[in-house]
């Protein structure tokens, strides 16, 4: 990274001199773009949840069936990126660290959920878990429903959250230091012990971070849920829903405080990345 | 350093393991254990799309794409695509230019806000402009009162479709070019080269793949874009139906088979989609920018 050494005639200039032509277009342009589809987009929904006030957010929050969706998002979205660090780790363990037919071909099927459309994997996964599906249909014997029940929730946002993790942990598997582990031997500890406490510590950032990415795509995740929720009011119904259906009824005003909502979770959730990376670099120094 | 130290000898056998691996019986179990969890959560999903779409044969398949408003869907995704990835591509090159090939302050609040629409959920990302564009919105009255819709139309869909593709080219161009340099940029234009051409000859050969690695993703994403664009939609058959909102109510009709077999052609795309992304990353991996930082 070159810093600009402001001094003398150029101390007011913004940029540093270069002989690069085009900063004026091409920063001009990104800004006027950047402030027409995203910044004033969002700077609306900010105006509008400011004329609601806090007391206006509060009261939305608190209608019942508002609250319950809140809950049932946050809640489930959690359960998932918990579900997904667990077999994340694994899954970037093994793909990362064992050779054995077929690995690359897996590896490249983690990020299926980011390439597939929400829709696609919304329907498939009704299909497989409803009743008579695939997975449905062993559980329906034992009289337990996963599609359209919270558990069908579960079952989507899981899928949509694996990736973050294996992603993001997987680089770090990769550059564990073997003299580290050698070390860890030498010294006398078994296997396992090595494992535990010389291998994961360094690994904590990159699974956090994968935790909070799998949980903030989790709580504004739509289109692969609403298939399989079954969407009963009180019950299996999300926010980001809720936000569709209060638009359909023109509570606009209703729509808006529950996007705000979402909108300070989720930032929070990137807070949490930021601190987790901040934090990682003075510590393991690296991400 | 110490590899003779943990070198399996001969005369030991089969037995013997090096101290900075699993056990088979870790290590087998591990590997199942990855490898049923990615059948059941990822595969299985997959293979589902297929399996519901030809399951009463060929003719029903085909049958789903002779219907006009499938069509029309078809139709409709293909011009949002052909508009919003263009539109993100030019952003792309020009937000990569200006932040890689010069300093100036504020830089990393740039690069935050770029990546904004990423955490921004998709419902959120049709609501914010139906707060501008929308009959109660912020130009409502004064877009009705000249005749122009946005909301419930196709310029709605395009713009929350740049709204969530908005980083894709951009993030994966800026840590290239920022890996890259600015040396042959400036060896060029003092050899006498236009400030276009040295652009034309000798950054874009640099960054091609990684910019056809970020269409692809934008391509993707653009097609596929269910939430936001079923909240400015309107979801008016044979005008604002984008192939996944078509999927939607065919699904809710209970129309399995053409549902599924729309779908077949959006799971096409996410595996042609994943094929290249691997084969650029395998062949091209060098031209790509760091593998860590991957979405």
């Amino acid at each position: 990274m070159t810093s600009p050494i402001l001094v003398g005639k150029n101390a007011r200039r913004f940029t540093a001199p270069s002989v690069i032509p085009g900063f004026g277009l091409t920063f001009g342009y990104t800004l006027i773009y950047l402030g027409l589809i995203v910044l004033f987009p969002l700077a609306t929904l900010i105006w509008w949840s400011s004329e609601l006030g806090l007391s206006g957010l509060y009261a939305i929050a608190s209608e019942p069936r508002v609250a319950a969706a809140l809950r049932t998002t946050f809640f489930i979205s959690f359960a998932a990126a918990v579900i997904d660090l667990f077999f994340g780790l694994i899954v970037a363990w093994v793909l990362t660290r064992y050779d054995f037919a077929g690995r690359r071909l897996l590896d490249a099927f983690v990020d299926l959920p980011f390439a597939l459309p929400t829709a696609v994997a919304g329907i498939s996964l009704a299909a497989l878990y409803s009743p008579n599906g695939w997975f449905g249909a062993p559980f329906a014997d034992y009289d337990i429903k996963i599609a359209f029940t919270r558990w069908g929730i579960l079952v989507a946002l899981v899928f949509i959250g694996l990736p973050f993790v294996v992603r993001t942990v997987q680089p770090i598997v990769s550059e564990l230091e073997v003299e580290l582990e050698e070390a860890s031997a030498t010294l006398g500890a078994g296997r396992l012990q090595t494992v535990l406490r010389v291998m994961l510590p360094p690994l904590a950032p990159a699974l956090l971070t994968g935790f909070a990415l799998a949980f903030a795509r989790s709580i504004g995740e739509y289109g692969s849920v609403i298939f399989i929720a079954g969407n009963i009011a009180y019950v299996s119904e999300i926010a980001p829903l809720l936000i569709v259906v209060k638009l359909e009824q023109y509570d606009v005003a209703g729509a808006t405080g529950i996007a705000t909502i979402m909108l300070v979770i989720s930032f929070a959730a990137l807070l949490l990345i930021n601190l987790v990376q901040a934090w990682s670099r003075r510590r393991f120094g690296h991400v | 350093m110490f590899e003779i130290a943990i070198a399996p000898a001969d005369d030991r056998g089969a037995k013997f393991r090096p101290v900075t691996q699993d056990s088979p019986l870790a290590r087998y179990a591990l590997i199942v254990t990855a490898v049923l969890f990615l059948a059941l959560f990822l595969l299985a999903p997959l293979a589902i799309v297929f399996v519901e779409a030809f399951s009463k044969g060929i003719a029903p398949f085909l049958a789903a794409f002779d219907d006009p408003d499938a069509l029309a869907a078809i139709r409709l995704t293909l011009l949002v695509a052909a508009l919003a990835v263009p539109a993100n591509l030019v952003f792309g090159l020009a937000a990569s230019w200006s932040i890689a090939k010069f300093s100036f302050p504020g830089k990393s609040i740039l690069v935050t806000l770029i990546d904004l629409p990423f955490s921004v959920s998709p419902v959120v990302a049709g609501l914010v402009y139906v707060l501008v564009f929308g009959g109660q919105g912020l130009f409502g009255p004064w877009l009705a009162a000249h005749g122009v819709q946005i909301i419930f139309a196709v310029p709605g869909i395009v713009l929350a479709t740049i709204f969530v593709t908005f980083p894709f080219v951009a993030r994966e161009l800026i840590p290239l070019m920022q890996e890259q340099g600015k040396v042959e940029e400036e060896a060029a234009l003092t050899l006498g080269a236009s400030g276009f051409k040295t652009f034309l000859t000798v950054t874009l050969p640099n960054i091609k793949w990684g910019l056809l690695y970020g269409v692809l993703l934008c391509n993707a994403r653009a097609m596929g874009e269910f939430g936001a664009v079923s909240v400015v939609s309107g979801h008016i058959r044979g005008l604002t139906n984008t192939i996944p909102l078509q999927v939607e109510i065919l699904y809710n009709e209970y129309n399995n088979v053409a549902a599924f077999a729309l779908a077949v052609l959006l799971a096409g795309l996410a595996l042609v989609t994943l094929g290249l992304k691997t084969f650029l990353e395998w062949r091209h991996a060098d031209a790509l920018a760091g593998r860590a930082r991957r979405h």
